[in-house]
């Protein structure tokens, strides 16, 4: 994997040389571009980040799932499964910091660990994509993204359970 | 939308924690907040920089129209409302292939650009166009067939297996941008 980025970038500038286009100063006009776009996409992550900072470190999340645990306790499932579900689609590092301690409590390679595993790597983080994206373009109307979204992210969910039953010995 | 998610983050937290007695570790959140997500910016700042300055130079060289023509037959199918010669496409194309490679962080700045181009085509600007919402699915849906970071954190576990989970990754992924595009489909089609 590691020879990817470097090869793109030569062949770039070697097909902009080519083409007889001016490369470093295109990088330089490329770079000043970017600096625009941080500056653009600073405010929404700023609230998204404010937003589930408050809901995560309160502890709502878990007193809202907790009449769940019996039915999960039957399953052989923990409450860090469904917190990781439910959080997976707001907050890619929410999700990460619930993965790390699935594993420290179940271990790494057991059913849970695996099933966590599996979850982490079949979707990624709608909200979070979603108010990067649209908030760099300053759309506000997002219409039926959202839904969309976490549909996709809902059946990636279940799919990972049942393909972890599958897979996992 | 995003005010009523944002809405439900802040209030149903901070009325919890009101309740619970938290309130002085919220409110020391509340400010930590704005720091850590300064911090992830500045973190994507060097990244960005540098791929938007390098894809500068495939864009006026006509690299990015080549590449979108390649892969012009699948992508026009997909988006079907932008112009067949769309420079938009050749941003999805590109921000397509890093996310698939695993390679997250280089795939958003492709994913930045390709929304410009489709906010120059989209009549309402603070609406979100169809071609937006089907390649935001496209992202959100998390196509990828390496996920190096999960990868990563079970080595550091010491996994005696840790690429076990590419296989079932590839399927739930698969599943997931299907039923999104699928869903998307039906979405777009109902309102014609």
């Amino acid at each position: 994997m590691n020879y990817i980025i470097p090869l793109t970038i030569l062949g770039i500038i070697i097909y902009g040389t080519y083409k007889k286009v001016n490369t470093y100063d295109l990088f330089l006009d490329g770079a000043k571009e970017g600096i625009t776009t941080i500056f653009n996409i600073l405010p929404s992550i700023l609230a998204m980040v404010f937003a589930v900072n408050i809901f995560l470190k309160s502890g709502v999340l878990y007193y809202l799932l907790s009449f769940l645990e019996p039915i999960l306790r039957a399953n052989n499932l923990s409450l860090e499964i469904l917190a990781m579900a439910f959080l997976r689609p707001i907050s890619g590092s929410a999700s990460l910091a619930i993965l790390n301690s699935i594993y420290s409590i179940y271990g790494v390679d057991s059913f849970m660990g695996f099933l966590a595993s599996v979850m982490e790597g079949s979707t990624d983080t709608t909200v979070y994509v979603l108010a990067l994206y649209f908030g760099s373009i300053k759309v506000t109307k997002i219409k039926y993204a959202l839904k969309v979204g976490l549909f996709a992210d809902l059946c990636g969910i279940v799919a990972a359970f049942i393909i972890s039953l599958i897979f996992f010995n | 939308m995003v005010s009523l998610i944002w809405l439900f983050l802040i209030g149903s937290g901070i009325i919890y924690s009101f309740f619970t007695g938290n309130m002085a570790f919220i409110n020391n959140e509340i400010l930590n907040s704005a720091e850590e997500a300064i911090n992830l910016v500045l973190t994507m700042i060097p990244v960005l920089l540098l791929w938007m300055g390098v894809m500068n130079i495939a864009d006026k060289s006509g690299l990015l129209d080549l590449f979108a023509k390649l892969l012009s037959p699948f992508l026009s199918k997909l988006f079907t409302s932008l112009k067949k010669d769309s420079k938009a496409l050749g941003y999805v194309a590109s921000n397509i292939a890093c996310n698939v490679l695993g390679l997250g962080s280089v795939a958003t700045p492709f994913g930045l650009k390709a929304m410009q181009e489709m906010q120059k085509e989209n009549p309402k600007k603070d609406e979100a166009s169809e071609a937006m919402i089907t390649f935001l699915v496209l992202n959100t849906a998390g196509v990828t067939i390496i996920p190096t970071t999960v990868i990563a954190l079970r080595n550091s576990y010491g996994s005696i297996s840790s690429t076990a989970i590419i296989i079932p990754s590839i399927i739930g992924t698969a599943i997931s941008s299907i039923a999104g595009l699928t869903l998307d489909y039906i979405i777009r089609s109902r309102k014609k």
